[in-house]
């Protein structure tokens, strides 16, 4: 990048590899859906307020539509009447989608060890990043997100395009 | 009639999605012949307050029959709380109502000490009405957030969390922890004021009435919000007692029934405050009461600081129930004894029963407790606000629209973790 | 506006149905009258309506279960707690229900807030309320089978997990990988 943006001066022009550009689209602006179970979603909501602002990554939006969001953070506890929509909510969604775990309920069935509970969401749908907490405090949420922006940025375009047939003439 | 579920219908092809038949005797006739329509406000739905479903009949935009379906946080709470001993199940009633955690734990406390016959001290007292009526700011400040950005202001939504920062950064001075801090315990609370809790406390209580200053004048006189509000969602008072209402959802309606007025409890009635009542039973009179009620629990806040006896016990010191402090632990044999039974095996109550009642923000919240003369509960009922309110949503919300609808759950401040428990 | 005296309900219920009430007892400054079950419905219509009771709000609805103590006159006890907002004081109906078929009639057309509390009940504890309205599923899911909040229903958890046996229940707990 060095040589060339100091011989084309002020153009303008940014090289970058494709990874790069395309998990830098992703990570910048991702559509959280407008999604609370429980207690944690008290403390996202908190995150999303002015003193935790999560505007700054472009976060500010929830999307009410699965259809429209990329990122469902799965906050509370998830019982068996509502897990079926949940895994509903994510089918919906269109890829590339991202999930966190929010506290210790969705992450691994937290305080509650009974019939009534899904002991993690991890059991119905896949998550990327588990955070830890009852609830946890908006600063480890924020530090959960940018867990997950370092992973879709460590990924690579190779991991999910199909390869494309040449056609032979 | 005996319990119907889908399961024991004859029909091999009744499955609950879509079946009419089993909605006859609960919708009207015009529905089951397609007049009306039939449309679901699901689990996932922004306005909502959490994973409530509403199952609408629709007449156009005109709400019929509405049809609460909950279950959706049911956590079994109750059924885990038989299983642990009486000191441990405090954690597991913060998070029943999330929005008040501490008002939970002071009905379960009060049960417990009432079954045992356990006494708290003054001061233990006073420093519960404080954390109380901090609980009762914390949760009417979420309550107007959300309730104004579902009615489309969405600046209060960020004014109420801002002031509800500083009331976390206090619960976590006193517990730890910003929301679920399981600070009563049985026989008081769990540690003293840190010295820096107080002066924070009245500096807050300093600023906090011209904040509310700042939301009336957003949205009292605000004319969209008086055309959404008044005379939608009414509900008669004789209805509302009726129905199980209470709360500010029962005082917006006439009836002046404050269960820190009525029927004291926790010292509540050392203090001097007012019951701020409304007249017609709409949403914006509940919206007004509790607007007021913010104001009145600053004042007996200032009341509570100024009563606070300078030093005293913050538990009661019935070594039978209660823990010792640690450095009691290396002077007397006794409290090493109480220390190891409390801990491992938890005290013991008697095979009776108690209920007991308190003013939780959003209405009656009730514990009933019955123990079995062993160191577990037989059974820990909570009798909540919002289930109530919830099972009344059909008689206020008949005949009015959908985007009344929306108002009137908001005004009812249901919490759907206090409703499913 | 002169309101009546407040009348003492235990003698009242006493004096106006005699064959109604089996035992009254006290504990913790609560006063539990028991009943029969056939008789609940009179007495609760007495209860609210007569000057000097106005037990008007209906606080709660509980349901225990004693199993397996068996210590009481049936496994299960229903007990309504109910509320005068004019006289402010409680009191407690408790009705004893046995284990075959435990049913008891409804309070919804005295009290209409106990409809979902006796939904609650018939849900989690399998009791029966005779005229109910709506008695479906509340809180659990339409197609679930048995009742939770009874003593024999295990509490139904996932062993938890330490280094030797970790291997043994990640093998079958269901993980989603798409």
């Amino acid at each position: 990048m060095g040589i060339i943006s100091s011989k084309l001066g002020n153009l303008g022009v940014v090289t970058t590899t494709l990874d790069q550009a395309i998990n830098w689209g992703r990570t910048g602006a991702m559509w959280p859906l407008l999604f609370g179970l429980a207690c944690c979603a008290i403390e996202y909501m908190s995150t999303q307020a002015s003193n935790y602002d999560l505007s700054r990554f472009g976060m500010e939006l929830n999307r009410a539509s699965p259809r429209q969001a990329d990122l469902l953070i799965v906050s509370g506890r998830l019982t068996r009447k509502m897990a079926p929509v949940v895994r509903q909510l994510y089918d919906q969604m269109a890829a590339p989608k991202w999930v966190i775990a929010m506290g210790d309920c969705a992450s691994c069935g937290g305080v509650y060890n009974n019939y009534a509970i899904v002991q993690g969401a991890d059991e119905i749908i896949p998550v990327d990043v588990y955070v830890a907490g009852c609830p946890p405090r908006p600063e480890q949420l924020l530090h959960g997100i940018l867990t997950l922006h370092e992973k879709i940025k460590g990924e690579s375009i190779r991991d999910w395009a199909a390869p494309v047939e040449t056609i032979r003439v | 009639m005996a319990l119907q579920t889908a399961a024991n219908t004859n029909d091999p092809m009744a499955e609950w999605a879509g079946s009419l038949e089993q909605l006859k005797g609960l919708v009207t006739e015009r529905a089951l012949t397609g007049e009306t329509m039939l449309l679901n406000m699901g689990p996932h739905h922004p306005s909502t307050h959490g994973v409530l479903r509403l199952l609408l009949e629709l007449d156009g935009e005109e709400v019929i029959t509405c049809l609460p379906d909950i279950g959706f946080l049911h956590t079994g709470i109750e059924k885990n709380i038989e299983s642990k001993s009486y000191e441990k199940a405090v954690p597991l009633t913060d998070r029943m109502d999330y929005l008040a955690p501490m008002s939970n734990n002071t009905a379960y406390c009060l049960a417990v000490e009432k079954l045992v016959g356990l006494d708290v001290p003054e001061r233990a007292q006073i420093m519960r009405v404080i954390c109380l009526e901090m609980t009762r700011l914390n949760s009417h400040l979420v309550w107007l957030g959300t309730h104004a950005i579902d009615l489309g202001a969405m600046s209060v939504f960020l004014y109420c969390f801002r002031e509800r920062e500083e009331l976390l950064k206090m619960f976590e001075m006193l517990s730890g922890q910003r929301m679920m801090g399981s600070y009563m315990r049985p026989g008081g609370v769990w540690r003293d004021f840190p010295p820096e809790f107080l002066p924070m406390l009245e500096n807050f209580l300093g600023y906090f009435p011209s904040r509310v200053d700042d939301y009336e004048a957003l949205l009292t006189k605000n004319p969209i919000w008086m055309d959404r509000t008044q005379g939608v969602g009414v509900i008669e008072p004789e209805k509302a007692m009726a129905w199980g209402v209470s709360g500010p959802s029962l005082r917006g309606s006439g009836v002046a029934w404050d269960l820190r007025k009525s029927m004291p409890y926790s010292g509540y009635d050392m203090f001097d405050f007012n019951v701020p009542v409304g007249e017609h039973g709409d949403v914006y009179d509940r919206f007004m009461v509790r607007i007021r009620e913010m104001r009145e629990s600053v004042k007996i806040m200032q009341q509570a600081i100024k009563r606070l006896p300078a030093k005293g016990p913050f538990r009661s010191d019935n070594r039978k129930f209660v823990p010792p402090p640690r450095a009691e632990l290396g002077q007397s044999m006794e409290a090493v004894i109480h220390h190891f039974k409390l801990w491992t095996e938890g005290f013991a109550a008697p095979d009776e029963e108690v209920f007991v009642a308190i003013e939780s923000p959003r209405g009656e919240l009730g514990c009933y407790l019955h123990g079995t003369g062993g160191n577990k509960p037989r059974r820990v009922h909570f009798k909540t606000p919002s289930f109530m309110h919830i099972s009344s949503l059909p008689v206020m919300t008949h005949g009015h629209l959908i985007a009344d609808l929306v108002a009137i759950v908001g005004s009812v401040d249901v919490v759907l973790g206090d409703c499913d428990r | 506006m002169i309101i009546p005296q407040a009348l003492d309900p235990v003698t009242a219920l006493k004096q106006a149905m005699p064959d109604a009430v089996e035992d009254v007892r006290e504990y913790g400054g609560d006063i539990t009258i028991v009943v029969k079950p056939d008789h609940l419905q009179a007495v609760s219509q007495y209860l609210r309506d007569t000057s000097g009771l106005v037990y008007n709000f209906l606080s709660d609805v509980s349901a225990v279960d004693y199993y397996p103590d068996y210590n009481r006159p049936g496994r299960f006890g229903v007990s309504y707690h109910i509320l005068s907002l004019l006289y402010k004081r409680r009191l407690r109906v408790k009705v004893y229900l046995p284990e075959e078929a435990p049913s008891v009639a409804t309070v919804t057309t005295i009290w209409p807030g106990a409809n979902w509390l006796e939904r609650e009940i018939a849900d989690m504890m399998g009791i029966d309320f005779v005229g109910h309205p709506d008695l479906r599923r509340l809180l659990m899911p339409d197609d679930w089978q048995g009742h939770p909040h009874r003593r024999d229903y295990p509490l139904g958890y996932e062993t938890v997990m330490f280094s030797f046996n970790a291997d043994e229940i990640m093998k079958h707990k269901p993980h989603a990988t798409d």
